[in-house]
């Protein structure tokens, strides 16, 4: 994903943009299929491709002369690796990591690192011991109890969990009888995904100190303010691009204002888990 | 229930219901898809080969009367697979993707290179349909490689003008030394391209020269067709959901790479070549 584009995003709204994931060396990812429309959402089975973060540096820089503030999104297959490229991520100066440990497309080559308390736990702290800066723990909702999930990554030093990563899917065809992607699943994202995700912040809150970010089927201004009731204090966009393109991160931004102006108000704080007062 | 099988961004499997053979390694296919016959000149398809791979393609028919169709080179797996599929064979399809080409001014010229007459010549039916006569270079390697010859002669007469790099049939050439040609000489007030990226380039410079405004369509790397995942990046553009039809105020921006660079699957800058 290049500067420009990532740069549109900002220059459409947005607080900050995140990376897609980087890995230490460049993957195709999976064939096509990787991405199906299905009923309220979408399935990409994408299989993480990226440049690897070497080169991935170069667009990093080229997002900070921009003056945009660049969540750098990484992955690796061990402690090592995760180590190797937040340290690469961090020396181009990003404003905060992304760990994304919660990939459902990539379990046969990595392992459900993310679905093991001990391993979140182990993989967050050796990263925070690494470099000296904000690290976000994106979570996958494809386990029994997340919030023990959550409780591992802030016990690792997390600054934040981000909550939560796509729901692991699959659509099948009827003509052809088999699955459309060629990964088999996917991960759903979308509207379909947001009371999933909504649960799962609000289980998150009721357990973790750190802040939580919110992502899962936002796609306008009242989506965005449910995230914030529940308990995140901030949230991410990803698919609604695809259906209100990048208009959607000033429109979300907008409304929350609206909101907050219209129900006496001053700032999202001061809504950010209200929900579990009532 | 809702209507998400219509949308676009949803695959339906469709009954390939002729074949027609164009030259030695390029076919036709056609299939009936409601969504299809409402397309728009320039708009792409992802075409599911099943247990293959997916791969964009432009609409070369829109099919008002129900029958779209696509034409295909074989040149990698997917594309040998669609060249041997028979009517009754089924493929996949979402779309129409992308945006399209408009339609401006009243003296337009075409310049086509290869597989890349697919997507021009619904633009010059719509055109006939609103009363233009499109100029319309139709460039190949030779004679045998020309794409939809009949087809667009019985629709623009005298106005199809052949190239062919070999000399084999009309002009001897590529068909951007053609199409240099007739700018100088003939007041187009704008100008569409399709075919390899080193050609259009050669277009668009020879239009820039003259101040005559052109829209070319690109080809990237394309995965996920609907704008997100980031693959068909070209400096701030995404191909499969901005484009593919870019325009001269576009291309300018992206003027280092239009031509020279394009990202592979894995997200690396490589060069671009004919």
């Amino acid at each position: 994903m290049s500067a420009p584009l990532l740069s549109r995003v900002y220059e459409g709204g947005a607080g900050a943009v995140v990376t897609k994931s980087v890995g230490p060396r460049p993957r195709m990812g999976h064939p096509n299929p990787t991405v199906v429309a299905v009923e309220g959402g979408l399935l990409n089975a994408m299989g993480l491709p990226n440049p690897g973060a070497g080169y991935f540096t170069g667009e990093i820089e080229r997002l900070k002369e921009a003056g945009v503030p660049v969540v750098g999104s990484f992955f690796g297959a061990s402690v090592e690796e995760f180590v190797e490229v937040a340290r690469t991520l961090a020396g181009v100066g990003v404003d905060a990591l992304e760990l994304n440990c919660s990939c459902p497309n990539v379990e046969e080559e990595m392992g459900l690192l993310g679905s093991d308390p001990a391993n979140v736990e182990r993989i967050t702290g050796a990263v925070k011991e690494a470099v000296n800066l904000p690290v976000f723990v994106k979570l996958t909702p494809n386990v029994a109890d997340i919030v023990e999930i959550a409780r591992a990554a802030e016990r690792g030093g997390a600054d934040a969990i981000t909550a939560v990563n796509t729901l692991k899917a699959l659509a099948i065809d009827v003509d052809l009888r088999r699955p459309v992607l060629s990964n088999t699943t996917g991960g759903l994202s979308g509207p379909a995904l947001k009371p999933v995700a909504l649960r799962c912040v609000w289980e998150i809150a009721e357990c973790v100190d750190i802040p939580i970010i919110g992502v899962g089927g936002v796609s306008g201004w009242r989506d965005a303010v449910e995230f914030l009731l529940c308990g995140a204090s901030v949230v991410e966009i990803g698919t609604a691009v695809m259906t209100r393109g990048f208009e959607v991160f000033r429109e979300v931004a907008e409304g929350i204002r609206g909101y907050l102006a219209q129900n006496g108000f001053k700032e999202v704080r001061e809504i950010v888990g209200l929900a579990h007062e009532a | 229930m809702s209507d998400w099988r219509m949308r676009p961004e949803a695959v339906r499997v469709r009954r390939i219901v002729g074949v027609e053979r164009e030259t030695d390694d390029i076919r036709t296919l056609c299939f009936r898809d409601e969504l299809c016959s409402g397309a728009s000149p320039g708009q792409y398809v992802m075409i599911w080969v099943p247990g293959v791979d997916e791969v964009p393609m432009s609409l070369s028919t829109i099919g008002r009367d129900g029958v779209s169709s696509i034409t295909v080179r074989a040149v990698g797996e997917a594309t040998r697979t669609l060249c041997g599929l028979r009517p009754g064979d089924r493929v996949g399809v979402r779309g129409p993707l992308g945006n399209c080409f408009t339609i401006v001014g009243i003296s337009p010229l075409i310049v086509a290179g290869g597989t890349g007459v697919a997507s021009l010549k619904p633009l010059a039916e719509a055109m006939k349909g609103r009363g233009l006569g499109p100029t319309f270079i139709s460039g190949a390697r030779s004679s045998d490689q020309l794409l939809f010859r009949g087809r667009l002669e019985r629709l623009l007469g005298d106005r199809l003008i052949l190239s062919t790099d070999d000399g084999s049939c009309g002009f001897r050439g590529f068909a951007s030394e053609c199409a240099f040609r007739l700018i100088e000489e003939q007041p187009f007030d704008a100008v569409y391209t399709c075919g390899p990226e080193l050609m259009m380039v050669s277009v668009f410079d020879a239009a820039e020269g003259r101040g005559i405004p052109v829209q070319a369509s690109l080809e990237r790397y394309i995965k996920c067709g609907v704008g997100l995942c980031g693959s068909c990046a070209i400096g701030p553009y995404r191909v499969c959901k901005d484009g593919p039809v870019f325009t001269s105020e576009q291309l300018r921006i992206v003027r280092d790479e239009f031509g020279h660079r394009r990202m592979d699957p894995s997200g690396r800058m490589v060069e671009v070549g004919h």
